[in-house]
């Protein structure tokens, strides 16, 4: 049943490939709701938990795990007294779809809300590849403002090299700095666009090794530094330091699982403290940190 | 055990309009008269009524006339909410025998006179004592605050008014030869000017020596509830609450409703004067302000068709769950997140003596977590030691030093756990003085600070600085050192010097990273959210 449920996975990353990959685990997750022949509803939840640690064995990324758990607990806030389990599986399959369809518009909601903060002119500094400061910087020029950015490169995987290739079709004029580098360019740049892999509950982010170094930065040469990320990224996590952040979300999956001594290996990513961030642009709303942990006692409560 | 029967007075009608301590409903109620009438007549005749019930109010708030500019917000403030508990009385649907037209000029040339001193007060009266509701802000006439009487203590009148207050509460089943009344407990020493407005009392001699109170008048449960506070034996906010909960409980056994009377509205009104006594022995803590707000509430909502003993067991259930649920079971809850946080090697330094901090420490002894605590203590109530030894009892790895001592010792220390007396609305936490010391360094050194604090102690005050209200305790306790010098002895004597021994200090929600709270773990910013989902669900 696991490899059934990891291929589904795969499938779906593969034919969408600008997807995030919690959309496609949470595709995943509806589709194993569908198929799942438990008998009580507590079962079924069992099941699903069980489903989403199986997803996160595969992506590891913080953005799986918070949007399996939203969607398990968006389905669940229905009331499930029907009498017979599969009128009850049938609402909560209703709930699922709803919940996708809703997070699938929320990356064009996150565009509009964050264009009209780049102004004709502007220059952006921006890391590693993100899909939805992407689809921000698509609107922009769609818009008709004339802008460039700046991206770091990103290691160990490139990732900036991609995002750099992607914003070449777009007629945009880019450049790729070094992460060495972040320091020398901040004086020319205007603002800061990062995305998040996970927003946690302090309203600090969890995101590409890095960004903590970009902030630090930016907020030394007092620029705004903007966060967008789609709201099933927020996660119920505190983490006080970067030590703090729980191992699992800190390496690739692959990585956890055969190699032994994990303080050899380098983290894929940081977290990036709420004081160094002015704005984050959700498809909630444009909120402050401090907003963050508001949101989070609404949607988790 | 003394029995409590009462003969209905007629005192009792002044004494509940008087009482400045009005029950959330009958705020409510007149709060919604107050926009009622405003509704139904223009602004500008919402005064007059206001004020015809002020000019009914015979021989209310001693105090003369207010001529003297620098008296009126303070008179306003006094009889505005007094006066108003009158329109809940019958005789309040009768209108004055004064023209509309004359209250009106004559409330208008007070209101001229009031924006004229307006300056000298301020708005920065706190919306201090929990029960007290915000003043609701007219769109026309300038906002009125209201100054709780605990921050007036440099002013003459709230001090007389007090008394009088203190006097009218005792009047229950009095014999008229005997002296009743609770007398203000009064100041001690030169107070430091910035804290003038603040009371200042001495623990030299035991209070009973000080105010002769007579036991007819207040229960001898709460008689020695009050000497344990005013002699600092029951220290610690939850300690004062337990103490507090149980001494009520106590009162509630031994109470039979007099006849003609409603338990609901006769043990609240009983309750009054007990509480002025407590808040002369050592000023109300926040927590116990809440838990006061309950207790009161739940009275006035038993069901008059109740009978008496059904009625006191159910409040007295009540009672014992509001201790379980918000003190013990929450130190459980918040023992639960607090482990997550400790890691094997950690170094966390705790300051003074928090009961909850404690806990949380030997619980995860208990879970096997391998951890040293560094102890800051600071004069002169040393209570780092009692934190000290409790914990060294369970075998922690334990150091001591002295807050002076910390910026040395920060270097080593990984996180700072501390407790909490209150916090505050907007985000500010209140207590023990030295923590935002504490706070502050430890912020400069990057080292992550962690407050602990049950949902109970979360007040809907607002408090930017430490001086606004705050409590002095006894300046002899800082006469004495550990060698047994004394070159203070006779301070009094020197004019120019005043001893200034403060208790609690509020830090600012910058310094602090995270809060822990029986609800789980939040950013110091959203202690609003909480309030509101808390009041929301009551």
């Amino acid at each position: 049943r696991e490899k059934q449920l990891v291929e589904y996975f795969r499938a779906q990353m593969r034919k969408d490939p600008d997807m995030a990959s919690a959309v496609a685990a949470i595709r995943t997750l509806l589709e194993f709701l569908k198929r799942d022949k438990g008998e009580t509803i507590l079962g079924l939840r069992e099941s699903l938990k069980w489903a989403t640690d199986c997803l996160t064995g595969e992506d590891s990324s913080v953005a799986v795990s918070s949007g399996g758990e939203l969607f398990l607990r968006f389905i669940s806030l229905t009331s499930l007294e029907h009498q017979d389990l599969s009128r009850c599986k049938k609402v909560m399959e209703e709930r699922g779809e709803l919940f996708l369809e809703k997070i699938s518009m929320s990356r064009t909601k996150v565009a509009k809300l964050c264009h009209t903060f780049i102004k004709d002119g502007a220059k952006i500094l921006t890391h590693s590849y993100s899909r939805v400061v992407l689809r921000v910087l698509e609107k922009a020029a769609a818009e008709k403002k004339r802008f460039s950015v700046y991206v770091t490169e990103s290691q160990p995987d490139s990732a900036g090299r991609q995002m750099a290739e992607a914003l070449r079709k777009l007629n945009v004029p880019v450049t790729v700095v070094l992460d060495a580098a972040v320091g020398y360019v901040l004086e020319k740049v205007d603002l800061v666009i990062v995305g998040a892999e996970g927003v946690v509950e302090s309203g600090g982010i969890i995101n590409k090794i890095g960004t903590y170094q970009m902030a630090v930065c930016s907020k030394a040469h007092n620029k705004p530094f903007y966060v967008v990320a789609e709201s099933f990224k927020f996660v119920r996590l505190y983490p006080l330091n970067q030590q703090d952040v729980p191992d699992k979300f800190k390496y690739k999956a692959d990585t956890l699982k055969t190699v032994q001594n994990l303080s050899e290996e380098h983290p894929m990513i940081d977290y990036t403290p709420p004081s160094l961030i002015t704005l984050l642009f959700t498809d909630l709303g444009v909120l402050t940190p401090s907003a963050v942990s508001d949101e989070l006692i609404k949607l988790y409560l | 055990m003394v029995m409590f029967s009462l003969t209905p007075v007629l005192d009792v009608c002044t004494q509940q309009q008087e009482g400045k301590e009005l029950t959330k409903e009958e705020k409510q109620r007149l709060r919604k008269e107050k926009k009622q009438q405003k509704k139904s007549k223009e602004k500008k005749d919402d005064k007059p009524s206001r004020d015809s019930e002020k000019e009914k109010k015979p021989a209310s708030a001693a105090s003369p006339a207010p001529q003297t500019p620098t008296q009126p917000p303070a008179q306003k403030a006094a009889p505005a909410p007094v006066p108003v508990p009158a329109s809940e009385t019958p005789s309040a649907a009768d209108k004055p025998a004064k023209s509309k037209a004359e209250l009106k000029a004559e409330r208008r040339a007070r209101q001229e006179a009031e924006r004229a001193s307006k300056g000298k007060k301020g708005d920065v009266g706190p919306q201090a004592a929990p029960g007290k509701p915000k003043a609701p802000p007219s769109e026309l006439q300038p906002v009125v605050k209201r100054l709780p009487e605990h921050v007036q203590v440099d002013n003459p009148e709230v001090l007389k008014k007090l008394a009088k207050k203190l006097e009218r509460q005792q009047v229950y089943g009095c014999a008229p030869n005997c002296c009743g009344c609770i007398p203000l407990r009064s100041d001690y020493g030169y107070k430091v000017s910035l804290f003038s407005h603040l009371h200042q009392y001495s623990r030299k001699a035991p209070l009973t020596q000080q105010l002769g109170i007579p036991s007819t008048v207040i229960h001898p449960a709460i008689v020695r509830l009050g000497l344990q506070y005013s002699q600092g034996i029951v220290a610690g906010s939850n300690a004062r609450s337990v103490a507090l909960l149980h001494a009520f409980k106590q009162v509630i056994r031994d109470y039979t409703t007099p006849p003609n009377e409603e338990l609901s509205r006769d043990l609240v009104n009983r309750l009054k004067p007990y509480i002025s006594f407590l808040n002369q022995c050592r000023p109300l803590s926040a927590s116990m302000g809440n838990a006061i707000k309950y207790i009161k509430k739940e009275i006035s909502n038993i069901p008059s068709q109740c009978k008496e003993e059904e009625a006191k067991r159910k409040l007295l259930n009540c009672i014992d769950c509001y201790i379980n649920e918000k003190i013990v079971l929450a130190a459980k809850a918040i023992a639960k997140y607090s482990i997550e946080k400790i890691s094997d090697g950690d170094v966390i330094l705790v300051y003074g003596c928090s009961s909850l901090v404690n806990h949380i420490l030997c619980e995860a002894f208990e879970k096997n977590r391998k951890f040293r605590v560094i102890v800051v203590d600071s004069r002169p109530r040393l209570e780092g030691r009692e934190a000290l030894r409790r914990l060294v009892q369970k075998g922690i790895n334990c150091t001591y030093v002295l807050i002076s001592a910390v910026s040395y010792i920060l270097p080593e220390v990984s996180k700072v756990f501390l407790g909490a007396h209150a916090l505050l609305a907007n985000g500010y936490v209140m207590s023990r003085v030295g923590t935002s010391q504490i706070a502050l360094v430890a912020k400069a050194f990057n080292v992550p600070v962690l407050v602990c604090c049950e949902t109970y102690k979360f007040c809907e005050r607002v408090q930017t600085d430490s001086f606004v209200s705050n409590e002095l305790d006894d300046p002899d306790d800082l006469i004495v050192t550990r060698t047994g010098t004394t070159q203070l002895e006779h301070w009094q004597e020197v004019p120019s010097l005043g001893l200034l021994n403060l208790v609690y200090d509020v830090t600012p929600p910058d310094f602090v990273d995270l809060v822990i709270t029986d609800l789980g773990m939040i950013p110091c910013t959203s202690v609003p959210v909480v309030l509101r989902v808390k009041n929301v669900d009551q």
